[in-house]
């Protein structure tokens, strides 16, 4: 069997077989091949967005994605929520010793699928090989790049003013629990696929119609009630949220109830959340349904100006709560 | 049906509100007893809909929250052998010891693993034979049939490093104490459902004829919850006191007889220590001597020490209703949610953790 | 204090059963409910059934909570 080694990780001759047999291969594009320390880019015709972030799952494969897939939707995402158009990224590998070098492949096939949909180049990369049980099988950091266009553009929770509308793109808690259901910890059989997909094309509709997008957000750890109250952290706004309008897959919402989670907490890897004027919501909303990621969107919530800087929720029977960041762990409860 | 969405909706929820409304002539204090009813009523916003002179109390009845400093600090204790794998469910990975948690201990690398079930910590005790595995054993009536059924499991299949590290409570007598207790002033309770599944109607009818208090055991849904309010309000207004059962889908007068058979083939009714409350006599139970090999304290020969209760911590009154968190001179300043001593802090609905989360300060 | 949830029973192998509660499959241990059948409905809590429910209790309750709100 072909399996990683530590020889793989120490910049001889396994690793440029490595690099070239897998890497280059399936990344090939003129920049990485420049091979070498650093890869030279052109001109950048704009303001940079950059950002950074690793990618640990378990299990590596799950319905809907891998953790290849999920580094770049996550590093496109977070490009597309600022306004940036994404250009390139970089990928550091962490693998650990005795992974196979065919399931490797597929996770870089997959990376390397979902780079060209997002039509994002892969310029820059890094392995390391670590011992037994020193990683769990494979950590993916990535680095993005993007360019804003619109000097004007910048969005930013100080713009949020009262009686704008929160609007979300579809339903929570897919990624998370679907990643939960396959642990082997629990013994959970249920067709929840992860949501893991590229949202750039859904943020370019929306900013192609409006000018008035306070803010917008990949609610992904911590779930939608986490990023709202980052929304509202240092403005002098409250947000109160309509339970009845949150989409919760029934699947989702029964795997919740039995360990004793709240969607509401739960990581989403394909949607967006945010923040516009009220004037320009319904003509957004439109658009967004026009998307085959936005086809369930709808207004859940809108801002108000109580001074309180809090989340409450409607609750589907009509009383209110405070939704808090998240808190502790999310482990499975008995009460 | 699915047992759930009909009891969510139906559109009844408007109607009972109302009558709630008109039934609650003076001030009246319901304490739901179970953790799991108090969850849900922060999960529906109940508390938000009734009229201000209902006032609903959180009673004793999560178990995490009762669990005592003494138990958790000798889990942790068990974690430091090397030999030794500790199964439990997740409830327990942030309480409190004295001076670390379950969930320190693992960041520090012990081998502590979350389960959903006893029998799944069944099953690592049997993947691992060169280990030792101690499954901490806490829960109410409703998980006390589950541990006795892997314990009586284990004895069957000779399982030999299969151990339970025990604190099961259990409720009747607990609800009883709250009620003799002069500075206690409940008019109403409502009543664990999935308790009285196990054990039945009829060990709760005392409340009603020994004590004159009406009482309902009910389910946890919305509707369950809010028809449950109602009938107490009722109750009150008429001065009826019985206790009455909601929950008839899941709760037989007499309970489940193999439950009841399974917990008493392996548990005998024992006092039990309870974290802001103290030990109370017949309010846990602890495993018979016929099962004495699978009793964590015995085979490890350790003894869970009990800490004195803290002195200032008032979660003992706060548990029963008497006393606010805001009276307490260590809230907000010695005991947060990160470092919590009581009961009342530590359980995220705990009423001190919702002052301190909701800014309510002196 | 303790999560419960309603589960249809799938199949049943002497003490353990397949469960399903709105789309989630989970194995439940059954040795503490007897006369259990395919399509019955238990209480799941931490991976065992802990009761059968009784569907005519059900809807009973039902019944009484319909009833209950309409008369004054």
């Amino acid at each position: 069997m072909n399996i990683i080694t530590l020889e793989h990780g120490n910049g001889g001759e396994y690793t440029h077989e490595l690099v070239r047999n897998l890497f280059y291969k399936h990344f090939q594009n003129e920049l990485l091949m420049q091979q070498s320390d650093s890869s030279i880019l052109g001109n950048i015709g704009g303001k940079l967005a950059v950002t950074t972030d690793s990618f640990v799952v378990d299990p590596i494969f799950f319905p809907g994605g891998d953790i290849g897939k999920l580094s770049i939707c996550g590093t496109v995402n977070d490009l597309a929520v600022v306004g940036a158009k994404p250009l390139y990224i970089t990928a550091g590998f962490i693998i650990e010793v005795g992974l196979r070098i065919d399931i490797l492949e597929r996770i870089i096939i997959s990376m390397a699928n979902t780079a060209k949909e997002a039509n994002v180049k892969i310029v820059a990369g890094d392995t390391k090989v670590v011992g037994k049980g020193d990683v769990d099988k494979i950590y993916i950091n990535t680095t993005g790049i993007g360019v804003i266009e619109d000097n004007t553009l910048y969005m930013n929770s100080s713009n949020i003013v009262e009686g704008d509308k929160v609007i979300l793109s579809g339903t929570i808690g897919d990624h998370g629990m679907c990643v939960m259901s396959k642990r082997a910890e629990f013994d959970f059989d249920t067709d929840i696929e992860s949501d893991c997909s590229l949202l750039h094309i859904l943020v370019t509709d929306i900013l192609e119609v409006s000018e008035n997008v306070r803010i917008i957000r990949d609610p992904t750890r911590g779930g939608i009630a986490t990023t709202l109250n980052e929304f509202i952290e240092n403005t002098q706004m409250s947000i109160v949220l309509n339970e009845e309008y949150i989409p919760v897959r029934s699947n989702v919402k029964s795997m919740c109830k039995m360990i004793g989670l709240d969607p509401l907490y739960i990581a989403n890897e394909g949607k967006i959340i945010l923040i516009v004027s009220t004037k320009d919501a319904e003509k957004i909303l439109e658009v967004m349904k026009r998307n085959k990621l936005g086809l369930e969107s709808r207004i859940i919530g809108e801002v108000i100006g109580d001074n309180r800087n809090k989340v409450y929720l409607k609750t589907e029977i009509g009383g209110t709560r405070i939704l808090n960041m998240l808190e502790g762990d999310l482990l499975p409860r008995i009460c | 049906m699915n047992y759930v969405d009909e009891f969510v909706k139906e559109g009844l929820v408007e109607n009972i509100l109302k009558k709630i409304r008109s039934s609650a002539i003076r001030d009246i204090k319901i304490m739901e007893v179970c953790g799991t009813h108090t969850m849900a009523i922060m999960k529906y916003g109940i508390k938000d809909l009734l009229p201000q002179n209902i006032k609903l109390i959180s009673g004793p009845g999560c178990p995490v929250c009762v669990t005592s400093q003494g138990y958790i600090d000798t889990a942790i204790e068990l974690s430091y052998e090397d030999n030794i794998i500790i199964a439990t469910f997740g409830d327990m990975m942030k309480v409190p010891g004295t001076n670390s948690s379950l969930k320190i201990e693992k960041a520090l690398g012990r081998d502590i693993r979350v389960v959903y079930s006893p029998i799944q910590s069944l099953e690592i005790a049997k993947q691992n034979p060169e280990k030792e595995i101690v499954f901490l054993g806490i829960g109410f009536e409703t998980t006390a049939p589950i541990i006795a059924l892997s314990i009586y499991k284990a004895k069957n299949e000779n399982i030999n490093n299969y151990f339970v590290l025990n604190s099961i409570k259990t409720m009747p007598n607990i609800i009883q104490k709250l009620i003799v207790n002069k500075n206690v002033n409940i008019d109403g309770f409502i009543l664990p459902g999935h308790v009285a599944s196990i054990i039945g109607h009829k060990p709760f009818c005392f409340i009603g004829k020994e004590y004159n208090i009406p009482a309902v055991i009910t389910g946890f849904e919305p509707l369950d919850i809010l028809y449950a309010l109602y009938q107490v309000v009722r109750d009150v207004k008429y001065g009826k006191c019985k206790v009455e059962n909601l929950y008839s889908k899941v709760v037989e007068y007499e309970g489940s007889r193999k439950a009841k058979e399974i917990i008493n083939k392996v548990f005998i009714p024992s006092d039990s220590n309870w974290r802001g409350l103290g030990n109370i006599e017949n309010t846990g139970l602890k495993i018979l001597e016929g099962y004495k090999e699978f009793d964590a304290e015995k085979n490890f020969k350790i003894v869970i020490k009990e800490q004195l209760a803290q002195t200032q911590c008032i979660c003992g009154d706060i548990l029963k209703g008497v006393k606010d968190p805001l009276e307490c001179k260590m809230f907000s300043k010695i005991c947060s949610p990160s470092n919590p001593l009581g009961p009342c802090m530590v359980s995220l609905e705990g009423a001190c953790a919702v002052y301190y989360k909701y800014g309510l300060r002196r | 204090m303790c999560i419960a949830v309603p589960a249809k029973v799938l199949s049943i192998d002497k003490n353990n059963a397949v469960v399903c509660f709105e789309g989630v499959k989970t194995n439940a241990n059954v040795e503490l409910v007897g006369d259990l059948k395919t399509g019955d409905y238990i209480l799941l809590h931490a991976g065992c059934a802990i009761q059968k429910i009784n569907e005519v209790e059900a809807k009973k309750t039902l019944e009484v909570f319909k009833q209950m709100l309409e008369q004054d």
